[in-house]
């Protein structure tokens, strides 16, 4: 359920975008979440709102399409995203123990953002560098043969 | 077109898929995400076939019917795919049949046990725990994503035919349910609770909460009946657990006349009242003040008597009785036949004066007729709908569904023309927002235009019309500039407006109490009839003005003489020869004086010419404007009876109360506002010692000496027939499936989809010269404002009924007063907050509703609700002709109520 604690966004950059679409069909509904998400980072449930108020898109489709794929995001992003690999290769080489690691180090779970907005942890289902397994990706960065105790020194890299 | 179905040959109709024309035929091919009320999508691939010269198998339900196909439906390739696409279904149905509700009626089931799954096939079963989704907490229905197989039709109803847009599915693959924008509680969503999701749904997925564990679907007995909240009519099945009497859900078969197996909140979740411990259940006579239980005998015996009494000191006219259009047809006929040839006065009204008077007065007067000219089912054909003073989407549901599948799916122009933002005006062209009162002003001025721009119909003027040229001084002089200085409305608009409806092939008027509850009533309907005439646009196919009536049996208790001037069928009381006609049927002496209308005989209490007042199922103490004169009438009348099915507010003034049935307990028929007479099936036992209606009237009348007897309902029907022409063909042998429209002549007429057809009822359509009057009060220093009232969506009349349901009520709990934002600014007030409003009448707290539905200076109040009661304030002035009070306009003021 969506939190309600937020703050008011600015709807301004959102208007300009309902605005420069010019007449709005059904096809507008992908380009215009692709839009607000460069603007806003993610889809705040607010300003999706204003945007099916704004262009009569329904709201209900603009969250079916949002969470079919996988580019959109509902929630706030960290300013890093790490994947970590849980596919078959990795699992046999200690992937579990990764994961279990990050979980730790950055005291969220898989799925969720760091409260710095620092990281958001991902798993997915096979990275396609199984010769490197166990294997996370941070931003575009691969990190092959992780050993849990390396995490650490691994996410500092990033501010 | 010919085709052939497993060695079968068949006929199709154009445009049919093959699945329609084989059901149509009688084959049934396996379906589930198919619905005739929805697009199909070819999603669920159950209905494969093989088509002759095609290849691979193909979805029956999206693959158009062809002259010459050559189908298979049922070969052993087709059944294997059929048999692993159900076991890849079960995998995902983690549920059992055991603990279901819908096991007895669900597709999933029947096929499972038609293609004889093996229980291994079945997922495993979850705790009954069903997870955290849009619908959890809410009172009216419940999604299990546990049972469902993802077919999407809710999702597709709510859009397609709700137009409400509240569903969507989710996430993808296994992930897949259906939600709400943003996992919303369904309340706060765009939601409206029609439950047409609950309906398309083949499984046990989506269900009514409160039918939860009550019966299976299997063990429930489906009574067919009429709903008895609106005009609409919606067929409905109740179905009952007949080991508890008690109604556990409302169904409603797709394909049924006039609502296809939609229904609106009201009709699928408000029937909590028919069981409600709250029901009368015996007679009640008041002793020292205080009403207490009595039997049956000292009950009527009492009110033999003292009507006996009244009549003998003061003559027959000292007596009134106000009959109800939420009662059958066979109450009404009985009700008034008792009032005329039992006590020999014409006193006898009901509460259609307070809503459709001026509609029955005005269309009479034009085209010899007062009701729907057109069927409900040819709004999504027409391609103009003027919709005026009718917040259809509330008051009228289902015939909203109409006006919307006609817009977007049939690209029809709609205007709407309301002084507040109703939920229609998405979808229309113009929003015409006239200033409340000012009706004729913008009529006319769109005929203005029509005149001068010559977009008029001259042959039909010519052929079908008289009084023309006497209409063309009024219309000249209302230009649109005129108009929008009186209106508001630019003129510009008017124009367009105009232009739209005058060029259309078939526009239709739409209009209800925005139109009729003023002191220009009658005069608002005769100028809509002057628009209609002027274009050709009545008395054909989906062209007409069509006042949508509001109560269940409004139509049928004016239809049968629940009025003071006519008897059944409209049969004028001061006509001789129809006098003596009744009095020979009825075997009476008949009074051949007009009776006194609602608030007439709230009058003539007040001056002490009425003595006795009979209610049956009326409640004025809420419904009647200026109410706290209408209370004190009821206070001050020296007999008053009250026969209803819950302790109204006005039963409780009363010297005896009678229980009686609800529609659910009872035989007979109701006509709805297409004038369509549909039957009233008895589906519970009725509760204690209460009574049939019009077995009460009846006994009364015999314990005053004047016996009055009837075996059953039907033989009612009958009488009717025999003595209104209009009902003359109905009997209750042919209404079993499909109601008849009136006129039906005789036995062997079809009943009419259309009135006006060639000619009119009165021979000639004839114009009526209208000039705009200001409404009775205007606003002024202490009272600035313009308040109009109305009802609601989640609530019907004043509530007696809608009131007691847990699912409605979540949504509507308490009344409101909705006010411009800029408006409650000034006055310092937020949404919200408890604000007074008050008029020269009364006072009133309630609570604000800040936002643009009204416009600046405006109020409106809904006025369903007894702790905020709206008809405190509004105004008793009357329609000169149709004595329908102004319920649309009246001045008032409105200020934060004081706190502590
Ligand atoms: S939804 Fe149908 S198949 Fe599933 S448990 Fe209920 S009755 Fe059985
Ligand atoms: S109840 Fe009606 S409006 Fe609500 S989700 Fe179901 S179909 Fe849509
Ligand atoms: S809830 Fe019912 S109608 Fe909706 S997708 Fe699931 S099975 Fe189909
Ligand atoms: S299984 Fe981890 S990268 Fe392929
Ligand atoms: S019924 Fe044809 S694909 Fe579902």
């Amino acid at each position: 359920m969506q939190s309600t604690t937020q703050t008011s966004l600015d709807k301004g950059p959102a208007l300009k975008i309902c605005e420069s679409m010019g007449q709005i069909t059904s096809d507008s509904l992908i380009p215009i979440l692709q839009q607000i998400q460069d603007a806003y980072g993610y889809l705040p449930a607010e300003i999706l709102s204003e945007v099916s108020k704004q262009t009569g898109l329904q709201a209900s489709h603009m969250y079916g399409v949002a969470t079919f794929y996988e580019q959109f995001h509902l929630e706030p992003r960290g300013r890093h995203t790490i994947k970590c690999c849980r596919g078959t290769a990795c699992h046999v080489r200690g992937g579990r123990d990764i994961i279990s690691a990050l979980e730790r180090e950055l005291e969220v779970e898989e799925g969720q953002t760091t409260e710095d907005m620092r990281f958001t942890f991902e798993t997915v289902a096979c990275l396609g560098t199984c010769f490197l397994a166990p294997v996370i990706m941070i931003n575009n960065d691969y990190y092959g043969n992780v050993k849990a105790g390396k995490i650490k020194a691994i996410l500092d890299r990033y501010e | 077109m010919k085709l052939t179905i497993d060695g079968k040959q068949i006929t199709a109709r154009q445009g049919q898929t093959v699945l329609q024309a084989a059901l149509a035929n009688g084959i049934d091919i396996p379906n589930l995400c198919y619905d005739p009320r929805l697009v199909p999508s070819g999603s669920c691939r159950l209905c494969l076939v093989e088509i002759e010269g095609q290849r691979g198998l193909q979805p029956a339900c999206v693959f158009e019917a062809r002259d010459g196909l050559v189908v298979k439906t049922d070969t052993d390739e087709i059944r294997e795919i059929r048999k692993t696409i159900l076991e890849l279904l079960f995998q995902e149905h983690k549920a059992r049949c055991t603990v279901c509700d819908e096991n007895g009626r669900c597709s999933l089931q029947n096929y499972a046990y038609e293609y004889q799954l093996s229980e291994e096939s079945l997922g495993q079963a979850l705790g009954a725990e069903i997870v955290d989704n849009y619908t959890t907490g809410n009172l009216a229905l419940q999604y299990d994503p546990n049972k469902c197989i993802r077919c999407g039709r809710c999702v597709r109803i709510c859009d397609e035919v709700q137009m409400a847009h509240a569903l969507t599915f989710k996430n993808r693959a296994a992930e897949t349910e259906v939600t709400t924008a943003f996992d919303l509680p369904l309340n706060e969503s765009t939601c409206v609770l029609c439950g047409q999701c609950i309906s398309t749904c083949p499984t046990g997925a989506l269900y009514d909460r409160s039918a939860k564990g009550q019966g299976q679907a299997k063990d429930l007995v489906r009574t067919r009946t009429t709903c008895v909240y609106c005009g609409v009519g919606c067929q409905i099945d109740l179905n009952v657990n007949p080991k508890k009497n008690k109604i556990v859900r409302v169904t409603s078969e797709v394909g049924c006349i006039p609502n296809d197996g939609n229904l609106c909140v009201k009709g699928r979740f408000g029937m909590d009242f028919v069981g409600h411990p709250e029901r009368l259940t015996t007679p009640l006579i008041k002793r020292n003040g205080r009403l207490q239980e009595a039997t049956w005998n000292e009950a009527i015996g009492l009110i033999a008597e003292n009507l006996s009494k009244i009549k003998s000191e003061s003559g027959p006219d000292s007596i009134a009785g106000l009959s109800s259009a939420k009662c059958t047809n066979e109450d009404n006929y009985v009700f008034q036949k008792f009032i005329r040839a039992g006590i020999g006065t014409n006193n006898v009204d009901h509460c259609a004066r307070l809503c459709h008077a001026s509609t029955v007065a005005g269309l009479a007067r034009a085209f010899g007729s007062g009701a729907m000219t057109n069927s409900i089912d040819e709004f999504k054909n027409a391609r103009c709908i003027f919709v005026i003073g009718s917040n259809t989407p509330e008051a009228h549901p289902v015939i909203a569904l109409g006006v919307r599948e006609a817009v977007v799916r049939n690209d029809a122009e709609l205007i709407v023309a309301d002084p507040r933002e109703i939920e229609l005006v998405r979808y229309a062209k113009f929003h015409l927002q006239q200033q409340p009162g000012t009706d004729v002003a913008l009529i006319n001025a769109m005929m203005n235009v029509i005149l001068e721009e010559n977009l008029y119909d001259k042959e039909f003027i010519e052929q079908r019309t008289e009084g023309f040229e006497e209409i063309v001084d009024a219309i000249k002089e209302m230009t649109p500039e005129k108009a929008e200085k009186i209106t508001t409305v630019s003129a510009e608009a008017i124009r367009q407006a105009a232009r739209i409806y005058a060029k259309a092939d078939a526009a239709s008027i739409v209009f209800s109490m925005g139109i009729t509850q003023h002191t220009t009533g009658t005069d608002n309907v005769l100028s809509l009839a002057n628009l209609a005439m002027l274009t050709g646009n009545v008395g054909k196919q989906c062209a007409g003005v069509n006042p949508l009536r509001g109560q269940n049996n409004v139509q049928g208790a004016c239809d049968l003489g629940a009025l003071p001037n006519v008897y059944p069928g409209y049969q004028s009381v001061e006509d001789a020869d129809i006098h003596a006609k009744f009095e020979k049927a009825w075997n009476a002496k008949l009074s051949a004086k007009t009776g006194l209308t609602v608030v007439e005989m709230f009058h003539a209490i007040e001056d002490g010419s009425v003595r006795a007042l009979y209610l049956m199922g009326e409640n004025p103490a809420l419904s009647d404007p200026n109410l706290n004169r209408t209370r004190k009438a009821l206070e001050k009348v020296e007999f008053l009876i009250a026969q209803d099915v819950f302790l109204s507010e006005s039963a409780q003034y009363a010297d005896v109360v009678l229980p009686a049935f609800s529609f659910a307990e009872k035989e007979g028929t109701f006509t709805n506002t297409e004038r369509r007479i549909q039957r009233v099936r008895k589906a519970v036992n009725p509760p204690g010692q209460s009574r049939d209606d019009w077995r009460i009237v009846c006994e009364i009348a015999t314990a005053m000496g004047i016996p009055m007897q009837y075996e059953n309902a039907s033989e009612i029907m009958d009488e009717i027939a025999s003595v209104s022409p209009l009902y003359g063909g109905i009997a209750y042998d042919r209404i079993e499936s499909v109601g008849l429209q009136w006129p039906c002549l005789d036995r062997d007429h079809p009943g009419t989809k259309y009135l006006h057809k060639g000619e009119f009822k009165r021979g000639k359509g004839k114009f009526h010269p209208v000039r705009f009057r200001e409404p009775a009060e205007a606003p002024s220093d202490e009272f600035p404002m313009i308040l109009s009232t109305g009802r609601q969506l989640y609530q019907y009349h004043t509530g007696t009924l809608s009131r007691k349901s847990p699912a409605i009520d979540q949504k509507s709990p308490t009344g409101y007063v909705e006010i411009h934002f800029k408006d409650a600014k000034e006055y310092g007030i937020e949404d919200g907050d408890s604000v007074e409003v008050s008029t020269t009448r009364g006072k009133v707290t309630t609570k604000a509703s800040v936002g643009t539905q009204v416009a600046k200076g405006w109020l409106f109040m809904p006025f369903h609700f007894a702790e905020g009661p709206a008809n405190m304030l509004t105004n008793d002035a009357l329609d000169p002709i149709a004595k329908i009070p102004e319920f649309k306009v009246c001045a008032a003021k409105i200020r934060a109520a004081q706190v502590g």
